[in-house]
């Protein structure tokens, strides 16, 4: 005998298509929360374009850009509740700045400073994690302390489209499933890691799909389409809170820059593509819909790019303006006491420093 | 150095057709430092395949395309994402032998970008040949100089074990030389007297040789220079007869200090040829601690003045 024991289908969720038009059912939100959403992806553009600049002219050091990713980025900094928790790869600045990170604290993460990683304390967000993919499983923990402690908190985590190639993605997700935790999952699919376009990182026609395996709903949104992944978000943050179980979120979007400033996409990706999808590019989109709405004017745009640029400028200032850590700095956080032969090594390098003078520096 | 890796693949793919290289943006990118480019439109993708991005896949792979008959020449794209690897590398890579009597061998070599100054990001900057070298049946190859890295490499593939290639990323391009266009290797497991001493023996090897070599311009004494190349299995009999001849012995690493490649160096030292030292051995390393990010990199790696101060130290002791 051979029956079929499973059949399965992945939902795809657009709500406002790429000229402002509403396809689908509009998240009950306020005008004024929708103005807010478009300022935190300009803000998030305009934060992105300084930092490209400051990178540039070697003032900050590698870094990765969100430009294309901002309705991805923001749509979930507005679905989730204060209590939440955020738990980030590196393509998620706009998220974070939307959560209350200090865009002058971010630039100094890039600009080689790791003072830049502390977390304000009222933020409920993990760090930055470079090494792809391992900051899921981090999330399903947190997750599942909060289903222990019956406190009503979704953890959300962010990765790329090659992260889910990694076991770190698969067993986090059946972890998840496993035992039904609270933990929002989403993925932006950019279409590339690095020179890899998305068809060849996985046979799957869908990322969204490989939820199913673990048990949970898994969905492809227009990640171009804030309307779209806030209504994902929102709706899969709210399951997880009612003890309903994760959700996979594909947000299906694109990285219209270079991986990080250290890459030049010219040598794998055709222009053309990136053309394409300047189309779809989610702060239009939102705008045009504004316009029909008369919400937007040509005044309001001008006064919000002044207001954004002068607080970008001004965490640019801050950020230039810190002074340098002292040498404990590289000792301080090893351990919650610094031990005796650590504490060793401090001193030797303190002595160190003032024997050969300004020895700090020749290498970096 | 870039180059002269380069061409080691190509000529090893070109004369032997088991010869393939794996990775993330090996192929069509030719490998984030370009240490492969060129290699895809040479040999297809067939040879130089672009990977999903997943570490254990690519080494786990490795070891069954190894078994296949396939001389893989895998990659991590640095040295934090290398770690992945360790449980296929160390649980079998590195005992498959062993394990089958005999029958079975890895015959693979995994090659990474790995230290730190070239103000990356976190987990861009790391050092852990330890971990590797620490694993019986594992070989660890660690180049400082464009010659040696390629006909190092070269032995790498031909070798009939697992070898872990470390690439001195910050002398990636720092250091140029002339290097052969012809064929030639370089033996694993042999030590390279860089510079002839009779006062002290200073052993280094990777990045740091080229802190050491620039150290011995600053101090007075005739200092003997020793570039390991292999960590694993180490040339410990080139060291022990400088130092019976020298009496002293700094080493040298960017990796912490806690128990690392210097620890080894300086416990053969001491069995070997505790009559002949007039001096305790010094270690010259990184802190046990995280290496910082770029504006305090220059404290944490050890630079040419750090180095003479401690060769003095040791001289008048
Ligand atoms: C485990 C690991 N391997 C390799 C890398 C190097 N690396 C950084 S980002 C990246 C591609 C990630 O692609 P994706 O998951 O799609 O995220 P995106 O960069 O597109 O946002 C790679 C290979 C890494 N950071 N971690
Ligand atoms: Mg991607």
């Amino acid at each position: 005998m051979r029956k079929t024991l499973g059949k399965f289908s992945v939902d795809y969720l657009q709500i406002l298509d790429e000229h402002g038009v509403v396809t689908g059912v509009m998240p009950k939100i306020t005008n004024e929360r929708i103005r807010e959403m478009y300022e935190q992806m300009v803000r998030a553009r305009v934060f992105d374009e300084t930092a490209l600049k400051l990178q540039r002219e070697g003032r900050i050091g590698t870094y990765a850009s969100i430009r294309g990713q901002e309705a991805s980025n923001i749509g979930t900094a507005f679905a989730m509740d204060k209590e939440d928790w955020l738990f980030p790869s590196f393509r998620e600045d706009g998220t974070m700045i939307a959560r209350g990170f200090p865009m002058s604290a971010l630039l100094q993460y890039w600009g080689w400073d790791e003072r830049g990683m502390a977390v304000p304390q009222d933020v409920n967000i993990f760090t930055i994690a470079v090494p792809v993919s391992t900051q899921i499983a981090h999330a399903v923990g947190y997750a599942w302390a909060m289903k222990l402690q019956k406190k009503k908190v979704a953890s959300v985590v962010y990765f790329g489209d090659g992260a889910t190639s990694k076991g770190d993605f698969h067993e986090g997700l059946n972890f998840a499933g496993t035992f039904a935790l609270p933990v929002v999952f989403i993925c932006q699919n950019n279409q590339w890691s690095i020179s890899m376009p998305r068809s060849k990182q996985s046979a799957s026609e869908t990322l969204a799909q490989k939820a199913i395996a673990y048990g949970f709903e898994g969905i492809q949104v227009d990640g171009n389409d804030i309307f779209a992944v806030y209504t994902a978000v929102r709706d899969a943050v709210k399951k997880a809170k009612e003890g309903r179980g994760p959700t996979l979120i594909e947000c299906f979007t694109y990285r219209m820059s270079d991986h990080t400033t250290s890459d030049d996409a010219k040598k794998y990706r055709d222009a053309a593509e990136v053309v394409e999808w300047e189309k779809k590019d989610p702060i239009t989109r939102l705008r045009f819909y504004m316009k029909q709405k008369k919400m937007w004017t040509e005044t309001y745009e001008r006064e919000l790019l002044e207001r954004v640029r002068k607080e970008v400028d001004e965490a640019v200032r801050t950020y230039e303006s810190t002074p340098p850590a002292d040498i404990e700095d590289i000792f301080r956080y090893t351990y919650a006491e610094m031990p005796p032969a650590l504490r060793e090594q401090l001193e030797y390098l303190k002595r160190s420093v003032d024997e050969t003078k300004n020895m700090g520096g020749t290498n970096g | 150095m870039v180059e002269a890796l380069n061409i080691a693949l190509k000529q090893e793919m070109a004369k032997d057709s088991s010869v393939i290289v794996l990775g993330e943006d090996v192929g069509k990118d030719g490998g984030v430092f370009r240490v492969t480019d060129g290699l895809w439109e040479k040999f297809g993708g067939e040879r130089v395949i672009d990977t999903p991005l997943a570490e254990s896949a690519i080494i786990g792979a490795s070891i069954g395309l190894a078994l296949g008959g396939m001389k893989p020449v895998c990659e991590a794209q640095f040295d934090g994402f290398s770690l992945p690897m360790l449980d296929q590398l160390i649980s079998h890579a590195s005992r498959i032998r062993w394990r089958s009597r005999g029958r079975f061998a890895a015959h693979l070599v995994l090659r990474f970008p790995y230290g730190g100054g070239i103000r990356a990001l976190e987990h861009h900057s790391d050092s852990p040949e330890a971990y590797y070298a620490h694993t019986p049946g594992l070989k660890v190859v660690i180049p400082s100089s464009p010659y040696d890295a390629k006909g190092l490499l070269v032995s790498a593939i031909r070798d009939p074990d697992p070898v872990v290639f470390m690439e001195p990323k910050r002398v990636y391009r720092a250091i140029r030389e002339d290097v052969p266009e012809t064929e030639y290797t370089v033996p694993i497991g042999k030590a390279n007297v860089v510079q002839e001493g009779s006062d002290i023996t200073l052993v280094s090897w990777g990045a740091m040789v080229r802190e050491c070599k620039e150290a011995l311009a600053l101090t007075p004494y005739s200092v003997e220079l020793i570039d390991l190349r292999t960590i694993s299995p180490m040339d410990t009999k080139t060291v022990i007869e400088s130092v019976k001849k020298t009496g002293r012995a700094v080493v040298v690493q960017e990796a912490p200090r806690n128990c690392s490649v210097s620890a080894e160096v300086a416990a053969t030292i001491q069995k070997e040829a505790f009559l002949s030292l007039k001096a305790p051995v010094k270690r010259v390393t990184g802190f046990d601690t995280v290496i910082p990010f770029a504006r305090m990199e220059g404290f944490y790696i050890a630079d040419e003045k750090r180095i003479a101060k401690e060769i003095e130290k040791v001289m008048k002791f």
